[in-house]
């Protein structure tokens, strides 16, 4: 059996409190951290576990970290932010951890609070996640009566405060910069960058955000070590992580396994494989902003650098599988409307031309679609790709859409040609 | 400086500065739609999409919006490129799937930006089939027309309206192709700015509903360049007119002035110009005392009669009349006969003012200077509400100093929303000392409401703790001796220091005060701005000109030494107290006034003469920066108006009324530099005031003449009444169009400057007049503290933007905001008195009396009434004065 350190001690239906978590190693890491680590130790000790992001673009924590300015000159208040929004269609793997282990969440808050010398830290929680709400705010008031949190932390002269803010609800909230304008109480666009949050972020000041998943190895690492942590990884990145299957499997779900499990055991071992009569077409392997694998990718590792080399990106590891019996167009013009809805209207392309193409994609699946349409589907996937919109988000919507312009073409030509959409009766 | 490679061309550009800042500094035609040269950039619409190339050998680049990009040495880029051409083509075919194609109903349609720039990226076909969104539009009051669906999403509107004018009730809403912009429910916009929209706004969202009351299309406008004259900071205006109606005012850049920006009572006064007061033809008083009307020929013969050779006559002249009507008044009665048309009250802070600009130490600052401020010190005047666009230039000065965190953290300070993040709500130092709450208060870092003696006070003892040698002032309360130091310390650890005062305290102790501390700083070797605001458009051109008070005036009809008084374009009602007036025009045997409007002094006039407004005049106004502007004649009136110089000499043009008037007066000797003179011509040329699409010129008048008329001809100014001329590079002073090929809304103003934002080509408009002499002089003794009696109350002056000056509160739109008349009462003061809001209360002051009802002011300071300037119903009192104040009898 693999080590599974995230949600070894994960219970969805009554967390550990304090005194239980306590009782199986919980705060150990603060201890440890805050009584025998300078800052610059955690942050190095980050640095060389290789710990990537988990919340979709990989990058690696340390380096993150390392760009916050330190020491007595730095500007105050500094920022530690959760991202916690876990809005990503198709995943649902942050939850878990959040719903399952509250406590691990601000034991990792506070190391990695302490790594970066921040006086404040704000878990910005996807406003639907009212049982995670709920047992943060318990897990943070049984955190501050023991003194885990607020002044002189364990008498180590560290001191921070924890709070729980709830999204208003918007995908946008999971773009970093989105996020801390929507904290500021601003609408939530993204921000130029640079500068980047380590400089200018929360209020002006330097702040860091970071996914739930990630933060939640933090406490580990420090534990247990970077060898011990590098080992659980077959990637050259360490750690273990969650992955997730939905669509028409027969055990959809979330497990923590060593980062780099192969998709077909993922999908065929640990989902149970498709449902019965059913046969895999493709796969989201990271949500919907990343691009469709198909069954010829099926022993990908589901690591960042396999998976991009395959043409996609691992993204927050959590599959979406489309099989033989469900319409792509369809698939796509979902994941397209989802996208149009939740671009926050900031740049002119994503916001004018998501719409169009959820329109285009529409009048294509009901069996309204032209040659030309194919052409401006085609156009705005390049004219929608990075560099030409203000952030992320409409290239994230491309992926799934390009990927399947090329693996299922002729399911789209088909619409057009039979002006129907096959898979209806 | 850099070096840019723009398509493989070097060029020379300065370095900080953005690329799409650079390209069009160069001439480059580059589309663009959220950058404001005002506003910064954000990068949101993605117009201005150009190609980066790593080095000369790169060929693929990469595309990025040039407006983010900071111009770094030997940079390459290519405007040109396919690929970039055809991304800006697709932005413009974004823009197009929701926004509407109504453009031949569109007000905005001929000078719309957006326009412009679909023809610049040459998009031309839109394959979007699908239906488009719609939107609700907004009553947003009598200024501004609203039309959601034409929105591109630009956001400029609100990054204007909220981050550059302060404006609270506008905002976006909704989200992904829903976005609106509006207010949270409709309502008349509140901010004194709005009226920027019109031209903030790169399509017809935003438009002036003025204009739309008497519709007419951007190129069949005739227009001049026009200074305004609702306030004293000179702003330059392009006023636009065609069937002899004053259609709507826009902005005229200007780059020490008002740069883009006007306030609403200046875009927006215009339509007393229009209005029925307007006196359009001689009028004579008949033997029942009525007013008939007689040919401009005898009127003529009749003012040379009665004036003769000036001895028997006196002129009253006005601040609200150019330099030029004014002269020409002293000029026909004489030097000694030639009274400022200003109470003795009016003028003692009026004439403080000129002493300082003249004596220094301290220059006065321009507005484009005002916003470089970095510390300032605001003495007595609410500049928010008597001089409104030197507020929006206070709000951007408080930004200056915070704008040291962004340099730090080396964020450009174009780049908006960064720096706008980086810097927060911090706010540079800003002091205010006033009788009541002003409209900068929320930015100030602290303000003090208290008499006008010991705001005079606070400004002798802020000059004293920065220099020993200053007079001494004590019985300062403790809070306030602790204000001072903090004051003190942040003017002297500023680099550019300016202090702000004026005339509409009526309080010539605040203004020396405001002086005392520009010499204060010099004395420390620091430098120190100094901008006094005047209440009227040509205030200081009347300083500088001199001539005696309203009470002199008075004094030389009694003593029989004259029986008629000729009253140049004032309504002395306004001026000062009832029973002065009443002297003065029943003394007089003979009353002549020439006037463009209908008024109470024009009511008890034997003869009334028609003045040209700045519309259909031409004339010289000196701004409070000391800064003579040329205003030119826009459209030919049709009866016998004329400008009040003109009924007065018998000049043939304005340029020999400033020959002489250069000879009497040798300080306005420059006035002749403000423009060109008439006989000036470009290529053999004069000047347009039509454009080249200018339509009916040969049949609007067929219904009474089917021959194409002559242009009328223009004795006074390079200009013609006609589309024919020249319309190439113009100096500043002339310059009456921002149109260049393929650039028709205002917008095109930055093929007009040396670089986008700065000075126009062939300098900004305006002459200064006053250079301080640079010694250092003595100090005045500031006031003694007040000292009233209990019981006695001091009435001070309440301005409001929109009702507190006279001519644009005739203005319709204007007149809907005007608020009713009240008297203004502290909280505790009015509680004491037994009143509360919206009762009547009585107030005295000597033998005058009114009653009306009581407004709380929670920020004016206790023991003081508010009287609001202006409104109808406020008697005219010289103010500050005792009064008493008591419930009014029913």
């Amino acid at each position: 059996m693999t080590e599974r350190p995230l949600t070894e001690h994960a219970r969805l239906d009554d967390p550990l409190d304090l005194r239980g978590y306590t009782q199986v190693g919980g705060y150990q890491a603060v201890r440890t951290a805050l009584t025998t680590m300078a800052p610059a130790d955690v942050v190095t000790l980050v640095k060389d576990s290789r710990i990537r992001g988990r919340g979709g673009a990989g990058f690696s924590t340390g380096l993150k970290w390392s760009f916050m300015p330190m020491g007595p000159d730095a500007p105050h208040p500094k920022y530690l932010v959760v991202n916690a929004d876990e809005m990503e269609p198709g995943t649902f793997k942050d939850r878990l951890l959040l719903e399952g282990t509250p406590h691990q969440m601000i034991e990792a808050v506070i190391v990695s609070a302490y790594a970066i010398e921040a006086d404040v830290a704000y878990i910005f929680l996807r406003g639907e996640y009212k049982v995670a709400e709920e047992r943060l705010n318990r897990a943070i008031r049984e955190a501050y009566d023991t003194g885990y949190l607020g002044k002189n932390i364990l008498g180590s002269g560290y001191s921070l405060d924890c709070y729980v803010h709830t999204s208003a609800g918007r995908y946008i909230c999971g773009e970093e910069t989105a996020l801390l304008n929507a904290l500021e109480g601003k609408r939530a666009i993204p921000r130029s960058k640079p500068p980047f949050p380590q400089t200018s972020g929360l209020w002006g000041k330097p702040t860091i955000v970071n996914n739930v998943e990630t933060l939640c190895n933090i406490p580990h690492i420090i534990n247990h070590g970077k060898d011990w942590f590098l080992k659980l990884s077959l990637t050259t990145s360490g750690g273990t992580k969650l992955y997730g299957v939905s669509g028409k499997v027969k055990t959809p779900g979330t497990w923590e396994l060593p980062m780099g499990t192969t998709a077909r055991e993922i999908i065929e071992q640990h989902a149970g494989g498709m449902q019965d009569g059913l046969r895999l077409r493709g796969f989201l392997p990271g949500g919907a902003s990343t691009d469709f694998l198909t069954p010829d990718h099926l022993d990908v590792m589901m690591g960042f650098d396999a998976v991009q080399a395959a043409g996609s990106r691992l993204g927050t590891g959590t599959m979406i599988i489309l099989d033989d019996k469900t319409c792509p167009v369809g698939m796509v013009r979902n994941m397209i409307a989802f996208f149009a809805h939740e671009s926050c209207g900031w740049c002119t392309p994503c916001r004018e031309g998501l719409p169009w193409l959820e329109k285009l994609l529409a009048a294509i699946e009901e069996g309204r679609g032209t040659e030309q349409d194919l052409h401006i589907l085609d156009e705005h996937v390049r004219l929608l790709g990075p560099g030409m919109t203000y952030c992320a988000l409409a290239p994230g919507a491309m992926a799934p859409l390009g990927s399947a312009l090329i693996h299922f073409r002729e399911d789209f030509e088909r619409h057009i040609r039979e002006k129907r959409c096959p898979w209806k009766h | 400086m850099a070096t840019l490679f723009i398509d493989n061309t070097a060029y020379d550009v300065k370095d900080g500065q953005n690329l799409l800042e650079a390209c069009l500094s160069l001439g480059f035609d580059l589309p663009y739609f959220c950058w404001h040269p005002a506003l910064g950039a954000v990068g949101s619409c993605r117009q201005c999409a150009v190609k980066l190339f790593h080095d000369e050998h790169d060929k693929k680049g990469r595309i990025v919006m040039s407006c983010m990009v900071p111009v770094v040495d030997q940079m390459r880029i290519s405007i040109k490129d396919p690929e970039a051409r055809s991304f800006r083509a697709k932005v413009i075919e974004w823009l197009m799937v929701n926004h509407p194609h109504d453009c031949p109903v569109c007000d905005e349609g001929g000078e719309c930006h957006l326009q412009d720039m679909t023809v610049m990226t040459g998009h031309d076909y839109r394959r979007y089939r699908f239906t488009k969104r719609t939107h609700n539009n907004q009553d947003l009051g009598p200024f501004i027309n609203h039309e959601m669906n034409r929105c591109i999403q630009c956001y400029r509107c609100v990054r204007y309206y909220r981050d550059y004018a302060g404006g609270r009730d506008l905002n976006v809403f909704s989200a992904h192709d829903n976005v609106y912009f509006g207010r949270q429910q409709d309502g008349t916009l509140e901010s004194p700015f709005s009226g920027n929209l019109v031209e903030v706004c790169p399509t017809g969202v935003f438009t002036d509903k003025t204009l739309k009351q008497h519709y007419t299309r951007p190129w069949d406008m005739q227009t001049a360049p026009s200074v305004c004259v609702h306030c004293g900071l000179g702003c330059n205006t392009l006023p636009g007119e065609r069937y002899g109606m004053l259609r709507r005012v826009r902005n005229r850049y200007n780059g020490a002035v008002n740069g883009y920006f006007l306030c609403d009572r200046g875009r927006y006064g215009y339509e007393f110009v229009n209005a029925d007061t307007r006196i359009r033809q001689p009028l004579q008083k008949n033997k029942d005392g009525e007013l008939e009307a007689v040919s401009p020929e005898a009127a003529t013969a009749l003012l040379s009669e009665w004036i003769g050779d000036g001895s028997r006559a006196i002129g009253i002249g006005s601040p609200r009349a150019s330099l030029e009507s004014n002269f020409a008044l002293r000029q026909r009665v004489g030097a000694q006969r030639f009274f400022t048309g200003l109470s003795e009250a009016q003028m003692e802070p009026l004439q403080a003012i000129y002493d300082i600009l003249k004596t220094g130490p301290a220059r006065s600052l321009s507005l484009k200077d005002l916003g470089e401020a970095d510390a300032i010190l605001i003495l007595g005047e609410d500049v928010a509400n008597t001089a409104p666009l030197a507020a929006l230039r206070l709000r951007q000065a408080s930004r200056v100093q915070p704008m040291e965190i962004a340099k730090r953290l080396r964020i450009p300070p174009w780049d908006d929303n960064a720096v706008r993040n980086a810097v927060q709500d911090d706010r540079g130092p800003m002091y205010i000392a006033s009788p009541a709450g002003t409209g900068l208060n929320y930015l100030a870092t602290r303000a003090v409401q208290t008499t006008p003696d010991d705001i005079a006070r606070l400004g002798y003892a802020v000059a004293h703790a920065i220099d020993p040698n200053a007079p001494v002032v004590e019985v300062m309360s403790n809070g306030l001796q602790e204000m001072v130091g903090q004051i003190a310390q942040a003017l002297i650890a500023a680099k550019n220091p300016v202090i702000v005062s004026g005339a509409s305290c009526g309080h010539a102790g605040i203004v020396r005060a405001a002086g005392a501390v520009t010499k204060a700083l010099y004395a420390h070797k620091l430098k120190a701005g100094i901008f006094l605001t005047v209440p009227e458009c040509n205030s200081l051109g009347i300083a500088m000109m001199g001539g005696g008070s309203l009470e002199e005036a008075a004094e030389r009809l009694a003593s029989g030494d004259a029986d008629t008084v000729v009253i140049v374009e004032n309504d002395l009602h306004q001026r000062a107290e009832q029973p002065l007036i009443e002297r003065i025009l029943s003394s007089a045997k003979r009353v002549v006034v020439i006037d463009h409007t209908m008024n109470d002094t024009t009511a008890s006039a034997d003869w009334v003469l028609p003045a040209a407004t700045y519309a259909d005049g031409d004339g010289t106004l000196v701004n409070n920066e000391g800064r003579a502007q040329r205003y030119f004649q826009v459209y030919v009136p049709e009866h016998g108006t004329r400008e009040a110089w003109r009924w007065l000499l018998d000049a043939e043009s304005i340029d020999q009324v400033q020959t002489a008037m250069a000879e009497a007066l040798p300080p306005l000797a420059a006035v002749s530099d403000t423009a060109p003179p008439a006989d000036a011509r470009f290529v053999d040329q004069r000047l347009v005031r039509k454009s080249h699409r200018y339509t009916g010129w040969t049949a609007m008048h067929a219904g009474k003449d089917v021959h194409e008329p002559y242009a009328a001809p223009d004795p006074d100014s390079p200009f013609t009444f006609s589309l024919e001329g020249y319309r190439g590079p113009v100096p500043g002073s002339v310059r009456n169009s921002t149109w260049t090929p393929g650039w028709n809304s205002p917008q095109g103003i930055s093929k007009f400057q040396d670089e986008v934002g700065g000075p126009l080509r062939g300098g900004d408009p305006g002459v200064r007049l006053i250079e301080p002499e640079q010694t250092q002089s003595e100090y005045d003794s500031p006031p003694l503290p007040s000292a009233r009696r209990e019981g006695e109350y001091e009435a001070v002056p309440i301005c409001h933007v929109f009702g507190s000056e006279e001519l644009s509160a005739r203005a319709p739109a204007i007149a809907q905001r005007v608020r009713p008349a009240y008297i203004g009462l502290n909280p505790e003061d009015a509680a004491a008195l037994g009143l509360s809001k919206g009762e009547a209360a009585s107030l005295t002051v000597g033998d005058t009396e009114c009653a009306l009802p009581v407004e709380i002011i929670e920020t004016l300071s206790r023991g003081m009434v508010g009287l609001p300037i202006g409104l109808p119903g406020v008697p005219v009192l010289s103010l500050p004065t005792p009064a008493s104040v008591r419930k009014a009898r029913p």
